[in-house]
């Protein structure tokens, strides 16, 4: 197919690389420069899909990121992505995309249906319609709403696609290249100032690549480019197309999306598919430009009608005709300049112009061509289904309430304009509280709020010589107050235009007898109607407004009919705009993929993996990992075909039996020095550390201060001033910064100073009957006997000739041992402790087994210490303190904290000696209570007894002291179980704890 | 994302602290009788401020300290901060 509606020269594409791309399976040829959109046009497509609501034959309204209507799937490289606006997608050879919304086919689509149900499908349907009977809402409802909703399928594949992040710091970020951009890049770069100029097209320079204007004897189109192209030589200034500043956060905080890779076919080998810019700018210059509005009519959503500066930017850039018999509607200058380019390329337009009279140098020019221009005359309707084929016109009374006598004329488009609606999103999202300009019926940012300074038609300004004025004096301005420099800039000559005054008037009455749809916001098909009913529905706040009716609430934000449906609930409520309001104005701007937000923290890069210095090691003998908070655990060493519940058993049994190891370097350990360092332990710990010797390790709680267990771990004194405190490893960070706080905040006459040291030592325990012959072999001239090392006792050796520090203490319940050694020799320590370890039958043991003996032996865990629990609760009370005061202690004395039936730890066998029961089974006196059946615990941990061969379980049971003996049930809805059990004594094995100190 | 002045290590993005409440709460002091409402305040009870707000924050990501912020909880405006052992005045 040929594309009918290039026209033979001009437009900035470049025509010696012809692109072939695919839209809904026919292949189409366009041009490189081109974006999906233009190529479309230049090829007479009109429809690209089916509206939101009624399935409505969709077009093209616009050109750039306001487009509402073309929103299509893409195909790129094996992947697709949804919600990609044609307008913005530039073309590449071997592009695919498809219409959204439509089923079977973008011409014949099932869905238009509800075009002639729309009587029944009025604002706030959902909240109305589907009400009733209850029981419709899964079954047909939900399913029915759920595929006729969407713009496009997001891909369940994992994205090939590499997305980065990047940190940036500058002087001054400015927000779009058009005049203000450039004038005030310009004027901060000569002054030294760092600047990034951030600019969403593909091509630099925003209006002036369309205008028709003069800049120092230069088009505005030449003059963008010299400045461009000298801003890239500077070092100062970093220029980036296709990025979009889309969120203005705190503290002059904003973030950009750079689309690296988008117009490419493929994204190149170690390049990012989108880079995630956080910009901190020291000043702010939002040159954002405006958006044009459309003006309401009947039936203004048929392909065809489109946004005049649309029109003429297809023209200009793209050398695109969006249609051989146009009809420009206007109530303003602007569409005497599409007119104009029309007309320039040889085509008749024909403008009506809601004014009864206007004068102006481009009215003038447009006369001078010869231009049909019918004043005080507007489109009541649009005819045609899938395009615009004639227009049904009028004259229009002063008063704009008096339609004429309708005529039809022929057109291929109707090109709109509705006068400039100012992009005040970034200003507003500063925080800056936007005020109404009478002058052009919309807002602009008034009183700046952060470092941000809003200029030229961003701010309301249409002059270009005043914009450049203002942005030039800006840009200095800024820049001087960081660089104390200041160059002086020559402002160049500018030549434009006049305009005259733009018409009030921004929708045409419905002619007697006519019932034509008028749309405010053109993605969620909002019509006038919509708008209308919520408020006779006795909506009247714009923010409820929106959301009834839906109005604003697309992907595209309502750029293109806030205002319009402002002004339609001002002249209804017979308010004043600015006493209506507009809604917020919340980031991001414009759609942003979740990759780019996400970034590289995808995966195993979501968060950190650390590994013990033994990881190898435990790799290479099978171990099956386990993540244990970020650490990455052995949780068993696979045998054979093992299991996790056999191998998890032999590894357990051979610590009762003979001699076990377990990698333990994850516990947190933190390094305590200072003279008043054992009166920070004994402020902390609920139990007395004041006389704790040199060379004794002691156990210990800590609690919050609100009386609940906070952590427990050893704490050894190495020397007269130096401590060494392990914690559990999940909360090693907290109980550091809880440290911290103390000793900064609340005691600061304290003389300690804590430090993290969990990854300077590498630890193993060594656990068993046969740990201490394993422990002579290891330490060979030491005395490590039941004198030499008694329980809980602490010595530094050296184990072949690397510096080691032993701890008698014990988690399994064993006879037991922890080695320390500087990270570097952690690998050597282990393989030591397996090669001597042989003869009495050394295994390694993981996780899970370690989970067996601890809780067996009633030795509590992160499940019992869970944020819930106070000491009484573990079983822990005889090691409060009643003498002394420390953290958490007067919370001790609450009501509930005292009661006499407190829940408690016990332990809980199945009365079959079978059944496992699963953790989080609640505990019920009764099995067939009626629901809710009153729960008396929970079962926090659970194993199969080695010692006994049993299953065996830990529960936080209420009243749990009086309970030993009695039988209650396990139930887990879960896992549908219901178990009956008899409750023990938590001390499972070896109640008096003699293993340990054997 | 606020830009938060550490007084020690000078201006560093919010990611690098973490947050730690009112700082205005003083603890009772060890060993001292206090009644249950006296306890109730220090644990519990938070005004939840809208405007002018002493905070809490440790550059937990950098030095280490805790540092007091004063921030406006409704504009996210910071004025001062200090370090953990200064006055507030």
């Amino acid at each position: 197919m040929t594309q009918a509606f290039r026209i033979e020269n001009g437009g900035l594409i470049n025509r010696d690389k012809k692109l072939s791309f695919k839209f809904n399976g026919k292949t189409y040829f366009g041009y490189e420069g081109d974006t999906l959109a233009s190529a479309l046009l230049a090829n007479g497509v009109h429809l690209v899909g089916r509206s939101f609501k009624y399935h409505r034959p969709r077009g093209f309204f616009g050109a750039g990121v306001d487009e509402p209507y073309a929103v299509v799937q893409l195909y790129r490289n094996g992947e697709t992505e949804p919600n990609i606006k044609a307008t913005e997608q530039e073309l590449f050879d071997g592009l695919e995309a498809k219409s959204v919304n439509c089923w079977p086919s973008v011409n014949f689509d099932i869905g238009a249906i509800n075009n002639f149900l729309k009587i029944f499908l009025p604002a706030g349907f959902y909240y109305k319609t589907f009400m009733w009977p209850k029981s419709f809402w899964y079954r047909i409802y939900e399913p029915f709403i759920r595929k006729a909703a969407g713009l496009g399928v997001a891909s369940t594949k994992h994205d090939k696609e590499r997305y980065e992040h990047k940190y940036e710091y500058c002087d001054l970020l400015i927000a779009g290249s058009g005049p203000s951009g450039l004038a005030g890049a310009y004027a901060a770069a000569k002054n030294g100032a760092k600047v990034i100029l951030a600019e969403d097209k593909p091509r630099f320079g925003g209006s002036l690549l369309t205008s028709d204007v003069n800049i120092g004897n230069q088009s505005g189109k030449d003059w963008a480019e010299g400045i461009i192209a000298e801003l890239k030589t500077m070092p100062n200034v970093v220029v980036k197309n296709r990025s979009q500043i889309f969120g203005y956060y705190d503290h002059n905080m904003l973030v950009m999306s750079e689309k690296v890779s988008d117009h490419l076919p493929s994204t190149k080998k170690y390049h990012p598919n989108k880079r995630l810019w956080y910009i901190r700018a020291k000043e702010v210059l939002i040159s954002s430009g405006s958006i044009e509005r459309p003006i309401v009519f009947g039936n203004n959503d048929t392909p065809g009608v489109m946004l005049s500066s649309a029109a003429k930017e297809y023209l200009k850039v793209y050398g695109v005709l969006v249609g051989r018999k146009p009809l420009v509607f206007t109530n303003n200058d602007s569409g005497y300049e599409t007119a104009i380019e029309f007309k320039k390329h040889g085509v008749d337009p024909v403008v009506l112009d809601s004014r009864k009279n206007a004068e102006s140098e481009i009215i003038d020019e447009a006369k001078n061509l010869g231009i049909n221009i019918k004043n005080s005359f507007v489109v009541v309707a649009a005819q045609g289904y899938k395009k615009v084929k004639s227009a049904d016109i009028a004259s229009i009374s002063d008063d704009k309430k008096q339609l004429g006598k309708i005529e039809n004329i022929q057109c291929d488009c109707i090109c709109v304009s509705g006068f400039w609606t100012p992009t005040i999103h970034l200003a507003s999202q500063s925080g800056n509280k936007t005020k109404f300009k009478e002058e052009i019926d919309a807002f602009v940012p008034g009183q700046s709020k952060q470092n941000e300074i809003t200029l030229g038609a961003a701010n309301g300004v249409f002059s270009l010589d005043e914009t450049l004025k203002t942005s030039f004096k800006a840009g200095s301005e800024l820049s001087k107050k960081l660089t104390k420099k200041d160059n002086e800039i020559a402002i160049p000559n500018v030549v434009e235009k006049k305009s005259s005054q733009h018409d009030k008037f921004w929708c045409v009455p419905l002619p007697k007898g006519k019932n034509y749809k008028r749309f405010l916001d053109f993605q969620n098909d909002v019509a006038v109607s919509d708008v209308e009913i919520a408020l006779r529905e006795g909506y009247r706040s714009i923010e409820h407004v929106k959301r009834y009716t839906t109005l604003g609430m697309a992907t595209d934000q309502g750029k293109t009919s806030n205002l319009n449906g402002l002004q339609l609930v001002s002249e209804i409520e017979n308010k004043v705009v600015p006493a209506v309001g507009h809604t917020t104005f919340r980031p991001p701007y414009t759609p942003v993929s979740i990759g780019a937000i996400v970034g590289r923290e995808v995966g195993k890069h979501s968060k950190p993996t650390r590994k013990s210095p033994m990881h190898l090691w435990h790799e290479k003998n099978n171990a099956v990992f386990v993540d244990a908070g970020v650490w990455l655990r052995p949780r068993y060493y696979k045998r054979g075909n093992e299991n996790l519940f056999e191998g998890s058993k032999r590894e357990a049994k051979n610590v009762r039996t003979n001699v076990g190891v377990c990698d333990v370097t994850t516990l947190g350990k933190i390094d305590i020095k200072g003279p008043d360092a054992a009166e920070l332990l004994n402020r902390v710990y609920t139990n007395a550390w004041m006389k704790l010797p040199v060379g004794k390790a002691r156990y210990g709680v800590m609690l919050r201060e609100d009386g609940i267990v906070m952590d427990d771990g050893t704490t050894t004194r190495i020397s007269e001033n130096h401590y060494h405190m392990t914690t559990t490893t999940a909360q090693a960070a907290n109980v550091l910064s809880h440290l911290e706080y103390y000793l900064q905040l609340v005691w600061p006459e304290l003389n300690v100073n804590v430090v993290s040291t969990t990854e300077q030592w590498a630890g193993a325990a060594i656990a068993g009957p046969k740990s201490r012959d394993l422990l002579q072999k290891l330490f060979p001239n030491s005395d490590v006997s039941n004198e030499g090392l008694p329980f809980m006792g602490f010595m530094e050796r050296d184990l072949f000739g690397v510096k080691a520090r032993i701890f008698r203490i014990s988690f399994s319940g064993e006879l037991a041992y922890e080695v320390n050694v500087e990270s570097d020799y952690g690998n050597f320590m282990w393989e030591k402790i397996i090669e001597l370890g042989e003869e009495f039958n050394i295994q390694p043991y993981g996780t899970e087994a370690l989970s067996t003996l601890r809780i067996e032996m009633g030795h509590v865990a992160g499940s019992e210490l869970d944020g819930r629990t106070i000491p009484f609760d573990n079983a822990l009370e005889g090691l409060v303190s009643k003498k002394k005061d420390f953290i958490g202690k007067r919370s001790l004395q609450r009501s509930a904290f005292i009661a006499q039936d407190r829940q408690r730890i016990v332990g809980v066998v199945p009365l079959d000696k079978q059944t496992s029961i699963p953790e989080g089974s609640h505990l019920v006196k009764d099995d067939k209570a009626p629901l809710p059946n009153p729960k008396l615990g929970h079962i926090s941990a659970s194993c199969w007894s080695v010692e006994y061969d049993n299953p065996f379980s830990l529960a936080i049971l209420k009243d749990g002291k009086n309970m030993i003996g009695q039988k209650l049930f396990a139930m887990s809805p879960l896992k549908n179980k219901v178990i009956p059990v008899e409750i023990v004594s938590s001390h499972y094995v070896d109640p008096k704890g003699e293993r340990v100190r054997s | 994302m606020l830009y938060i002045n550490c007084p020690h290590c000078g201006m560093r993005s919010q990611n690098e602290f973490s947050y730690g409440g009112d700082a205005s709460v003083k603890r009772p002091e060890l060993n001292k009788e206090v009644s249950d409402q006296e306890w109730d305040n220090f644990v519990y009870n938070r005004k939840s401020l809208r405007g002018k707000h002493l905070e809490l924050w440790q550059h937990i990501s950098g030095c280490r300290q805790w540092i007091k912020v004063e921030r406006d909880t409704a504009t996210h405006e910071i004025f001062r901060t200090f370090k953990a052992d200064e006055e507030v005045a």
